[in-house]
């Protein structure tokens, strides 16, 4: 794995302006969805009179709070598309942002435990090859190949069976990444506006003309929430309701160890994830706490189970230390696929729903929410992603791709 | 941990329960006269507050009844616990929100 030392800051990275009284385009929510949408309208639709509202500091929600886990092996074709187009873009952003936020391409194993297990990753292994995204199939002996210390072992109470691979997939250090798409946003032309609540909305009509903030009225052409946990709040404040439920998510890290675990391991069976960062921690997850809570912490008996999970998996792991446990608020979808959408009010667009995986689909999240708020219409990417889906009943079931129980 | 008080056998830890989301969402009336719009509401849609939220639980490892509870989203205070035939008590949270 890498070695890398971490990259210095440069000197300069946003301005902190006061908000002006009018934009052609608020984006509210500062975290690493809402900066990606307002660099790609900047750069791809050339609207450059945009303001990312954030009410607490600039990537302190969700951005700073996941596992900085990148994939792009889903099931259905919507889902390969949209997250396979993340991918790509991040595989350009380092050299196109000029800020090396270490996206590190070590691969990430989906372990199978039972045989219904082996049964769905196999069927993903072949559906992400139709879609061309990269994925293998690895029996116990290749897993173990793949990440040594993992336990694959037949005596344990959920055996390792097998395994999907995909190679190009990884982590990349995610408050990097929010600040490396912060500096050329304002670079831009981009107003990023910290400290500065959304409270309601102004209509004309049926359409968003503005927004009221704690700092007084900002008018917009057009509004585009991209504030996840948060999303159905704000959609009651509009007038409309999202078909979304708010959840903790807990993660946690352990004291530094030298490098130790090569790759990304996912379980969904036994509940853990569990990469080692660049700095040297192991960065583990697990599933959403089951109440709905805006709370950003959650139950110690989740991280109780995870870290059990996580000991039999990795025996290596059982002296480690945790140094420090967080919960972020994501909003999960009835299917477990992210919603990009007009709504019912003109002039405004949504962009929620990501559930436990918004962080790897940053870029392609912007891409399309930026060119569904420019043009008024979705992206052929994001189209099936829209909020009439629940509707027509034409659903994105992804609760196995998903990776996590949700 | 929260804790929780089933009406049954009182006061007992969250890993006792089962979560069952949104509280007093009644089966359409007339089915037949749903359209798909509604449906969608029905099926998919719930409240999702951050504030007081009543709420389903049941207590899984216990007597293995559902009851309903009135919880604060933004701080996990429980402000009141009930049998599903009776109505939504009238509680507030520190605070003054309903």
């Amino acid at each position: 794995m890498s070695t890398t030392p971490l990259p210095e800051h440069p000197a300069h990275l946003w301005r902190n302006p006061e908000p002006r009284s009018s934009y052609d385009v608020v984006i509210v929510g500062g975290g690493g969805h809402g900066l990606a949408t307002a660099y790609y309208l900047a750069t791809v639709h050339g609207i450059t009179n945009v303001a990312v509202l954030e009410k607490g500091w600039l990537a302190g929600g969700n951005m700073a709070r996941n596992t900085t886990i990148i994939r792009s092996n889903y099931l259905w074709d919507e889902s390969a598309g949209i997250y396979e187009h993340a991918l790509k873009l991040w595989e350009g952003l380092p050299a196109e942002l000029d800020y090396d936020f270490l996206f590190s391409q070590r691969g990430v194993l989906n372990l199978a435990h039972t045989l219904q297990d082996v049964r769905e990753g196999v069927r993903r292994v072949g559906a992400n090859k139709l879609n061309g995204v990269d994925a293998e199939w690895l029996g116990p002996e290749e897993v173990a190949e793949v990440c040594p210390i993992l336990n694959v072992s037949r005596d344990t109470r959920y055996p390792v069976l097998g395994g999907t691979y995909q190679p190009r997939a990884g982590i990349a250090k995610h408050d990097h990444v929010a600040w490396a798409l912060a500096r050329r946003a304002d670079e831009l032309g981009v107003d990023i506006i910290q400290h500065c609540e959304v409270t309601g909305f102004v209509k004309d009509g049926g359409r968003v003309v503005g927004v009221e903030t704690d700092r007084g009225r900002i008018n917009a052409g057009r509004v585009g929430l991209a504030a996840a946990g948060h999303s159905s709040v704000l959609a009651e404040k509009a007038g409309f309701r999202l078909p979304v439920q708010s959840h903790p998510l807990q993660a946690l890290v352990s004291e530094l160890h030298e490098p130790v675990h090569p790759t990304v391991v996912m379980s969904n069976h036994v509940h853990v994830y569990v990469s080692q960062a660049h700095k040297g921690e192991l960065v583990m997850g697990a599933g959403v706490d089951s109440y709905n809570g805006y709370g950003q912490r959650g139950a110690f008996h989740v991280i109780e189970q995870q870290m059990a999970a996580a000991v039999e998996l990795f025996p290596v792991f059982a002296r480690a230390h945790v140094l420090r446990t967080w919960g972020g608020i994501v909003d999960v979808t009835p299917d477990a696929s992210p919603i990009i959408s007009t709504t019912p009010v003109d002039g405004m667009y949504v962009n929620c729903g990501w559930g436990t995986g918004g962080f790897k689909a940053t870029p392609a999240a912007g891409w399309t929410f930026a060119h569904t708020i420019a043009t008024g219409s979705p992206h052929p990417l994001n189209a099936p992603f829209a909020l009439d889906r629940f509707v027509t009943g034409a659903l994105i079931d992804e609760h196995g791709a998903a990776a996590v129980a949700h | 941990m929260l804790r929780l008080n089933c009406p049954w056998c009182g006061p007992r830890d969250e890993t006792e329960f089962h979560y069952g989301g949104q509280a007093h969402v009644p089966y359409p009336g007339d089915p037949h006269a749903l359209d798909d719009r509604q449906w969608a509401e029905y099926v998919f849609y719930r409240d999702n507050p951050k504030g007081p939220f009543a709420e389903r639980w049941m207590h899984a490892t216990g007597c293995r009844r559902w009851f309903n509870a009135v919880r604060d989203t933004a701080t996990y205070q429980v402000l009141a616990t009930y049998r599903l035939d009776e109505p939504r008590p009238d509680v507030l949270s520190e605070g003054g929100t309903r």
